[in-house]
């Protein structure tokens, strides 16, 4: 390759700040605007692959800015976990920019190139989340992911708009400001870094007793994370653009939450010190608690974005299942819950905006028979829903597999029992959309599918969703890579 | 009781100040005109002054002016030197509250406080109805 | 000459802006009382600038008036704490006096101008004063005389609003009122030790000890600066007189005039008194920290209902204000200098966010809330000035704010305060709603119907985007301020004789 890790590490943080400005230059040009979009996508992810080619051949690349106060650098550093989200958050960006360009001229909404510049702030902010190599610049970047989002989720500029907008902004900022902060300081003032380390910062620094209360502040701080009671967030924030809904749900914003979560249980809390301090038993309740609840009031939601975004609500518990059980298996599970997760739920909103530009349609009720004009759009969705549920050969499979795994470890006989509802209560959500578009008679007044710049992205995530099935050991022995213990307790 | 009394006639210079800062302050608060405050005002402030004045006095001691008798008691000058710059302090004080009060009069056509408010609240309320 | 100069940077630092001031009235060119004003400002700024850089390896300058050595003459003392308040003030005073010219031009009649920027010019004096001085009864002359300056330029809003008039007379009355509180005070202490330079009384009032006087000399000085300083609830005067004085003299004064107050404070707490009987610190805590709390939930509070932008801001100072003297209370070295950054910090982000108020005032004629709905597709500059401001209020990320809350929320975690955390956060998630409130109706409703706006000039964008740029950079880098603010606190432990954790 012709640059450095290093150099491809900051390149894939900072050009997509410098595409924003292109793309404000490029406001009267729409076309070439998109092309800059799509293109700036591309290249970052190139560039992030560069990076785990590097990170596979044993240079791992680091960044380090400067110290905004003294001891607290912005700096980034390359790791298995945020790779994998790194790949993720940029290769899904590809498909949603191409599919953005498409969704928004059919929809023909007002503002495009705001939006496209609030896009790609966001998924800079992703990747910066995805690289920090300590908790201040996660949090930095935590929070620039919370504001460059507002203006995309407050886009149609309604007042439906305005008020899901300011739910979504309240819940989020004050979570992380009164919940996450306190806890990032305490983390700080216990151990004297916020490095992300192998095998946890706290071990030896923090009273036992008192680290179920630091993790139920990181838990319920994190509010991307949506565990209930802090979900509301989500569905307020269903009046966006079904792309804005994509890239909430499926890519940057919850999926940041999670992964925050994760890496923050790993690298800071350390698995050990959470399975032997028992500190994260409390949060398994809470999670499971987060998985059936959404899903049933999904099955509720006869608005399809509204019934995907409290499926969505569910499917993340999943995650923090997964770091609660602290445990190897329950790591892995939680990353690939992510990378599943992702390219499904990907799939269901982008054919959730393909259905509304065709058919202006929102309603399940409404989209009885629609499958017959459509059945590319909703062939996609039945697959995408097949992996959400955990069936094979799709993704989804492998993390349920995963989870059940950790659970069983764990014998957390309730939990393998919660896992078991949760995707029988998936089905009872997501399969009657399928069905009653495919199978049900075809409403008179005759639709057409979307137009190829939303219908090619579509097929490409529910192909994908095939993919990640064979392709999830490749992810698995990765993520054995994942340093779990410290380096001088390892054997 | 001879002590209270003792007490009370020996510090009478302080029960003075006491007095009068009390008379003062309660003008500056519980008057409506604006006027009326500011003399309130100037009767708190020259309590101060008499404050420092009396502190400074010594007893027996005479003008600190340099008489050539080497046995002469001084009166502290310092307290007095302070005073007079807080009292050109005070005028600034006044003539500048005096000057507000004459404006105030003429954009409002009153000095009275209450009559003020209702003329500040009637004007947010239209501001508020706009 | 240059030798000569440096010797006397610390007069020079008051004397020039006191000179400069009554040419500024005497001037009839047009706009020479400006540009008088604004090279006097210049001249200042390059002085404490100066001697910024002398102390900040942790030198005293110490400046006989007159050649009389102290006690008995008038000392002026620059260490790192007031080299770095008069930088604030100075800078300030350049950058507001830039931003003036256009915005007062608008909001003051021309025939006042020069009589304006006299006043403007002494009120500088008049804080550069206060802070340099080492002597206590010069603290009151230099208060004094920026107070009285301030009430006029306050009172120069009349013309937009006569509200303005009776702002000032209040302001006037309880300003007095705390400064006569200041000099009963004083004179208390003088009655013990007989003497009134700092460094001095400081020395003596360790060797008296506790008594009656003593007490009453800290009380009346705590409320008297209590009074200036506008903590809660002797705040009463600040709301009104910020929202009617010219914009322009809001951004000055609220970047300065309360930040030079708790310099005074602190000086007086930590290096007067010196936590020397615990009376001292026990007052500290019963009394100031509980009213800090209060007055930085209530004044956020407060702000969230307000419609008039500027009076919105001023509540946010007082909750600010809380901020600091929660900072204070805290009586820890961490505590002090989580107040100190703040005070450095909040004044930039509040000068750049009246600023902000005044290109409303100008170019859209009005600072209701109401009615400048959109006003963000007509004046993107200055109102995404007021975004970052506004966040810098709230305390997110890469802005000063955040600086400051870290710092504070450390600091309180240190003492394991945890209600005091509570009450720093739930202040800022407060902030979050009246912050968010302005920059919804900015972004997000459609502007009112035929109303015509345009972009501020140049001359207020600078100086406005100056300080908002500072909030930025002092918030991605913060090295230069918080080492600053480390020192500063770290001179006020060493003067205390508390000892620290």
């Amino acid at each position: 390759m012709m640059i450095t890790s290093n150099y491809a590490l900051f390149l894939a943080l900072f050009l997509p700040l410098g595409a924003a400005v292109l793309l404000a230059a490029l406001r009267d040009m729409p076309r070439a605007r998109d092309i800059a979009h799509v293109a700036t996508a591309a290249i970052t992810f190139a560039l992030v692959l560069r990076v785990l080619s590097g990170f596979l051949a044993g240079d791992v690349a680091h960044l380090y800015l400067f110290d905004v106060m003294s001891g607290l650098p912005l700096a980034f550093a390359v790791e298995p976990l945020g790779l994998v989200f790194a790949a993720l958050a940029s290769g899904l960006w590809i498909v949603i920019a191409i599919y953005a360009a498409g969704y928004m001229r059919a929809a023909e909404e007002a503002h495009q190139t705001r939006f496209a510049i609030f896009f790609t702030l966001a998924i800079a902010a992703a990747l910066g989340i995805a690289f920090s190599a300590n908790l201040f610049t996660l949090f930095i970047f935590y929070e620039v992911l919370t504001l460059s989002t507002y203006p995309l989720v407050a886009h149609k500029g309604t007042d439906e708009a305005r008020k899901g907008a300011r739910t979504y902004l309240i819940i989020l900022l004050s979570t992380s400001i009164a919940l996450l902060f306190p806890a990032i300081i305490w983390t700080w003032l216990a151990s004297g870094t916020l490095n992300f380390e192998p095998g946890g910062i706290l071990q030896g620094h923090l009273d036992p007793a008192l680290a179920p209360v630091l993790l139920a502040l990181f838990a319920f701080g994190i509010g991307k994370a949506a565990l209930m009671p802090f979900h509301r967030w989500l569905p307020a924030a269903m009046v966006a653009p079904a792309p804005v809904s994509a890239l909430l749900h499926a890519v940057a914003v919850v999926k940041g939450g999670v992964f925050a979560l994760l890496k923050i249980s790993v690298y800071i809390f350390g698995t050990g010190y959470l399975s032997s301090t028992n500190a994260s038993q409390w949060l398994i309740w809470v999670a499971a608690f987060s998985i059936i609840v959404p899903a049933l009031i999904a099955i509720t939601k006869d608005d399809l974005k509204a019934r995907l975004a409290y499926s969505t609500i569910s499917q993340l518990a999943y995650v923090t299942l997964g770091v609660a059980l602290a445990s190897q298996a329950g790591m892995i599970g939680s990353t690939l819950q992510i990378v599943m997760h992702a390219m499904a739920k990907i799939t269901l909103f982008m054919c959730a905006g393909a259905i509304y530009v065709a058919a202006r349609k929102t309603k399940v009720s409404d989209m009885s028979g629609l499958g017959r004009a459509m059945p590319v759009t909703f062939t996609a969705f039945l697959i995408a829903s097949f992996s959400i549920i955990g069936l094979p050969p799709l993704g989804g499979a492998w993390s349920k597999y995963f989870l059940l795994l950790a659970a069983a470890d764990a014998q957390q006989t309730a939990m393998i029992i919660v896992l078991g509802v949760g995707s029988l209560l998936s089905i009872a959500y997501l399969l009657p959309v399928a069905a009653r578009a495919l199978f049900l008679p075809a409403p008179a007044e005759m639709t057409r599918e979307a137009p190829p710049a939303m219908l090619i992205p579509i097929c490409a995530t529910a192909f994908g969703c095939l993919l990640l099935f064979v392709f999830a050991h490749d992810i698995y022995g990765f993520l054995l890579n994942v340093p779990l213990l410290a380096p001088e307790v390892a054997p | 009781m001879d002590d209270l009394i003792t007490q009370i006639t020996a510090h009478y210079n302080y029960w003075m100040v006491i007095i009068l800062m009390m008379i003062g302050l309660y003008i500056t608060i519980s008057r409506g005109n604006l006027i009326k405050k500011i003399v309130g005002l100037n009767i708190f402030q020259t309590s101060v002054f008499m404050f420092y004045i009396s502190m400074g006095k010594v007893t027996g001691g005479t003008a600190p002016i340099l008489t050539g008798n080497p046995d002469e008691v001084y009166s502290n000058p310092l307290p007095h030197v302070l005073i007079l710059t807080a009292i050109v302090v005070g005028i600034a004080t006044t003539s500048l509250a005096l000057a507000l009060a004459v404006r105030i009069r003429e954009a409002y056509g009153t000095i009275e406080e209450d009559e003020l408010l209702t003329i500040e609240r009637d004007a947010e309320a239209a501001e508020d109805k706009i | 000459m240059p030798q000569f100069i440096a010797q006397h940077l610390p007069i020079l630092q008051v004397i020039v802006p006191l000179i400069a001031a009554p040419f500024c009235a005497l001037i009839s060119v047009r706009n020479g009382a400006w540009w008088l004003a604004f090279v006097t400002s210049l001249v200042t700024f390059a002085i404490s600038v100066l001697l910024f850089a002398a102390t900040f390896d942790g030198e005293i300058i110490s400046y006989h008036l007159g050649g009389w050595a102290p006690p008995i003459g008038i000392e002026y003392r620059v260490d790192m704490l007031n080299a770095f308040v008069l930088t604030i003030v100075s800078g300030t005073g350049v950058l507001t006096l830039l931003y003036a010219r256009a915005s007062v031009a608008h909001e003051v009649d021309a025939k006042q101008h020069g009589l304006f920027y006299t006043a403007f010019v002494l009120c500088l004096t008049g804080l550069l004063g206060v802070t340099i001085t080492g002597d206590a009864f010069n603290v009151f002359v230099f208060l004094e005389i920026s107070s009285l300056a301030t009430y006029a330029i306050v009172a120069s809003g009349a013309k937009t609003d006569r509200r303005a008039l009776t702002a000032a007379y209040n302001y006037l009355i309880m300003g007095t009122i705390g400064a006569t509180f200041f000099v009963i005070g004083l004179g208390l202490l003088y009655m013990i030790t007989g003497t009134l330079n700092m460094a001095d009384l400081a020395q003596r009032l360790l060797e008296h000890g506790d008594s009656r006087t003593l007490r009453m000399g800290y009380a009346f000085i705590l409320v008297g600066l209590g009074l200036k300083l506008a903590m809660f609830p002797l705040h009463q005067w600040l709301p009104n007189a910020y929202t009617y004085a010219p914009s322009a003299v809001s951004a000055f004064l609220s970047a300065t005039a309360t930040k030079v107050a708790i310099y005074v404070l602190l000086r007086f707490l930590f290096s007067v008194f010196g936590f020397s009987i615990p009376f001292e610190a026990d007052i500290l805590f019963l009394v100031v920290l509980p009213l800090a709390l209060a007055g930085s939930l209530i004044g956020a509070y407060i702000a969230t209902y307000q419609d008039n932008l500027k009076r919105l801001l001023a509540y946010s100072s007082i909750s600010q204000i809380g901020a600091m003297l929660i900072g204070v209370s805290m009586l820890s070295a961490s505590g002090l200098m989580a107040a100190i950054i703040h005070l450095f910090n909040h004044a930039v982000t509040k000068a750049s966010l009246y600023m902000v108020a005044g290109a409303y005032a100008k170019e859209a004629g009005t600072v209701s809330i109401r009615e400048l709905r959109g006003v963000g597709r007509d004046m993107p500059f200055t109102t995404a000035a007021f975004v970052v401001g506004g966040m810098s209020l709230i305390g997110i990320p890469l802005t000063v704010g955040f600086i400051s809350k870290w710092y504070l929320v450390e600091a309180a975690l240190m003492r394991g305060w945890w209600p005091v955390v509570i009450v720093i956060v739930v202040s800022s998630l407060i902030a979050l709603i009246y912050v968010g409130k302005f920059i919804e109706a900015a972004y997000m409703h459609p502007a009112p119907q035929g109303i015509i706006r345009r972009e501020a000039p140049l001359t207020m964008l600078i100086p406005m985007w100056i300080f908002a740029g500072l909030s930025l950079f002092f918030g991605i880098n913060s090295s230069l301020t918080s080492e600053a603010a480390a020192r500063a606190a770290q001179g006020l432990v060493a003067a205390s004789s508390l000892i620290w954790q």
